[in-house]
């Protein structure tokens, strides 16, 4: 996209270039169809059939059985006799709601917590220390670290009898008694909060230092010289340099944490203080008996995840090529 | 989903041409899929020695996780797909009207054996005249208690659920004041699960609240009896029970029990042989009794468990998979899950066992409590059980976790149910 732009102006001039562009343009073209292809089959077509599943009434014990039904399960409305209007379907479904407010709250304060820490680890990283090598390559373990394997770690260290995290607390008098951290209702959402940021700070910090590293080292050998306080060269010049790839790393995790699934599977029982969008809609399709009504919650939760995109995109006026407003 | 749907569809005509070009009468692979673990996995090659010389065929498990939620998800998923690669499923009694159209019909594979097993497991796998699964053990569960403790502080076996809360009051109390802190009164299946629709079911149905659905389709759930049931249950987590018997399954209760921490426990049979095994820090101290009853009920409740064996409509070796089934569900094997794991056969003659009656005596006790035991509503909910059965655990999860009171609960759990019913199940 980036070559378009530059290439459009001289492309009137010289006819040859735009023969040579053309080739170009069909090499890429080639080279990008195989890409192309697989993610059509692979995400593609199980997205249009989920969303075409979502206007039926399909049941899994019957796939290709189900009849058009439009938008029922999404909403629908019956007027009693008595005049009272009942309304049913995903969009009047308390559960669902529900899962959204949890997965909203989830992606927002874990997202927002990763970003700061991440930031911060990164400015750590990106001085020069003696062992640096073996400090980044150890941060990464947790991130490496297959979720559901980080999950059942995890439970097991937060087990109310045997986990080693009461055992601390005890040990250091800061609780009295073992507390059930994955089943209370009150401390369930801030235990997977805390196993997320875990797990996914050593992202956001590689995300961050490769962003810190573009900035040219001149910049801040001026300010030094000029004798700026280091806060307000963060501040006036980290900052705003880091923005780009910034805005990348929470995008990416934005787009994790709306789906989040296993994580909260494996960590929590099965209860509304913690169940995601995801987690409803997979209860759904594939343990109840509603396999088009979950197909309308997956869509739904597509659809939200691409406004979320969208606006994000526009409210941040993100470049996603990669080059910097420099 | 979708595509791969179609992709292994493609892949079973195309192995279904193979198999059938390779010959008929050739050694088949029969794979099992099972959640059954540890011992039982680990002795699975063992058991089956004799069936692989007999046929000559060979068997093969796949472990699944031990969530019986987690193990149907995945089941369907496979059935969905006609997914050939898995012959026999191990089957929870609640799933016959499920997955009653993924399985064949084993009637008429079974006819010289099924009138050995009792005829009200039978009935409870037989959907519309099609025999979904062939029954392999049965399930209900026991109270077990600590016979030491209970003799040290001189207190009687209860026998309805208030004594027994009083009871494992009372010692917990008194250990912990004698330096035991780590003791609990009681523990038992709190998690949102389909565990806890068994455990909920036998307090409701224990104080004669009913059994959520009757066996006629009538939603009986709201009434003041399985009210002060669930109250009662509530006051029992944070008191006598740890708070995080809220996300504990069988094995979490169990882990709390036999490493020596818990006066009472509700559980299925198989935690008897696993708590008299060597490492055991509860061997030979604890006995099992029926569970309580409720209120001024008098008659107690148990959930009726059970795990059968059906054969894949799309498996590529039916006969060999049918045989297969037979041999699991023989008495031979029966007799061996009995005296290894205390598993409840369901073969009538294998109660005046004296085998059994000698080494695991809970099994002939056991007789009376399964045979009277509560199954859970199933049959009347058929398709729509696990949403049923769901919301219900939920419902009493949120009271136990104090999201709610058990009356508004239980009220909304009624208009719920009552919607997803509409005009019948």
């Amino acid at each position: 996209m980036d070559t378009s732009l530059s290439l459009s102006k001289p492309n009137t001039k010289l006819k040859s270039v735009s023969s040579l562009r053309q080739q170009k343009l069909r090499a890429a073209m080639w080279f990008l169809a195989p890409m192309v292809t697989v993610l059509f089959c692979v995400a593609g077509w199980p997205l249009l059939r989920s969303i075409y599943f979502s206007f039926t009434d399909t049941s899994l014990t019957d796939l290709y059985g189900g009849q058009w039904v439009g938008f029922k399960n999404y909403l629908t409305w019956t007027t009693l006799s008595s005049g009272r209007t009942i309304f049913s379907g995903t969009l009047a479904d308390p559960t669902w709601w529900n899962a959204v407010w949890n997965t909203i709250k989830f992606s927002v304060v874990s997202v927002s917590i990763e970003t700061i820490l991440g930031l911060m680890v990164a400015l750590v990283l990106n001085q020069e220390f003696k062992g640096r090598g073996l400090v980044r390559a150890a941060i990464l373990i947790p991130w490496a670290i297959p979720t559901i394997v980080s999950a059942k770690m995890w439970g097991w260290m937060l087990n109310d009898q045997f986990g080693i995290i009461n055992h601390m607390l005890m040990a250091l008098g800061l609780i009295d008694s073992n507390v059930a951290w994955t089943s209370n209702i009150d401390t369930a959402m801030f235990s997977v909060l805390v196993v997320d940021v875990w797990k996914t700070t050593p992202f956001m910090a590689l995300l961050c230092l490769a962003g810190l590293q573009m900035i040219p080292r001149d910049i801040y050998e001026a300010a030094k010289i000029d004798g700026i306080h280091p806060v307000r060269v963060f501040f006036h010049v980290t900052l705003p340099l880091v923005r780009p790839a910034l805005m990348v790393a929470v995008i990416f995790r934005m787009l994790d944490a709306l789906r989040v699934f296993d994580l909260i599977y494996i960590l929590t029982p099965n209860s509304k203080a913690t169940k995601t969008m995801s987690v409803v809609s997979r209860e759904n399709l594939i343990e109840f008996d509603k396999f088009a009504y979950g197909s309308a919650q997956s869509t739904l939760l597509f659809a939200i995840i691409a406004i979320f995109v969208c606006l994000y995109i526009w409210l941040g006026k993100l470049n996603l090529n990669g080059d910097t407003q420099r | 989903m979708t595509s791969r749907s179609k992709l292994s569809l493609a892949m079973l005509i195309a192995a279904g041409t193979l198999s059938l070009n390779s010959g008929i009468a050739n050694a088949a692979e029969v794979t099992f899929v099972s959640g059954k673990g540890g011992k039982e996995l680990e002795l699975f090659k063992g058991m089956v020695k004799s069936w692989e010389d007999e046929t000559g065929h060979t068997a093969k498990i796949i472990p699944m996780p031990k969530s019986s939620t987690d193990q149907f998800g995945q089941y369907r998923l496979w059935l969905a797909a006609g997914n050939a690669d898995v012959d026999v499923y191990q089957t929870d009694v609640i799933w016959a009207p499920q997955l009653a159209e993924q399985f064949i019909d084993l009637a008429p594979h079974t006819k010289d054996i099924v009138g050995d097993h009792f005829p009200s497991i039978i009935e409870s796998q037989t959907v519309d005249g099609k025999l979904v699964a062939l029954p392999i053990y049965t399930d209900a569960p026991a109270l077990y208690y600590r016979k030491d403790l209970l003799e040290k502080y001189q207190q009687d076996v209860p026998s309805t659920w208030e004594q027994m809360t009083e009871v494992a009051q009372s010692i917990q109390d008194q250990e912990r004041a004698a330096g035991n802190k780590d003791i609990w009164g009681f523990v038992w299946q709190g998690n949102a699960y389909e565990g806890l629709t068994c455990d909920a079911l036998e307090w409701v149905k224990s104080f004669g609240g009913g059994q959520i659905v009757e066996a006629n389709g009538d939603i009986s759930i709201n009434n003041p009896k399985a009210i002060s049931a669930l109250n009662l249950a509530k006051s029992w987590v944070g008191s006598i029970s740890p708070e995080g018997v809220l996300s504990y399954q069988e094995e979490d209760a169990r882990g709390v029990w036999q490493t020596g921490n818990a006066v009472f426990m509700r559980n299925w049979p198989y935690a008897y042989a696993l708590g008299n095994s060597d490492d055991s820090a509860v061997k030979d101290k604890f006995a099992v009794v029926p569970l309580p009853s409720g209120g001024d009920h008098g008659v107690s409740a148990a959930t009726l468990g059970g795990w059968n064996v059906a054969v894949s409509k799309y498996s590529k070796h039916p006969d060999a998979a049918i045989s297969f089934a037979r041999f699991l569900a023989s008495k031979e094997i029966q007799k061996l899950r009995a005296l290894e794991f205390s598993r409840l056969p369901t073969l009538v003659s294998l109660y005046s066992d004296s085998d059994i009656e000698k080494q695991q005596p809970i099994i002939s006790q056991w007789e009376d409590v399964f045979l009277q035991a509560v199954p859970r509503p199933s049959a009347p909910t058929r398709v729509k059980y696990n949403e049923v059965s769901s919301k219900f655990f939920s419902a009493v999860h949120n009271t136990l976790s104090g999201n709610g009171s058990a009356e508004e609960n239980l009220e909304l759990l009624e208009y719920e149910l009552n919607e997803l019913k509409g005009s019948s199940w």
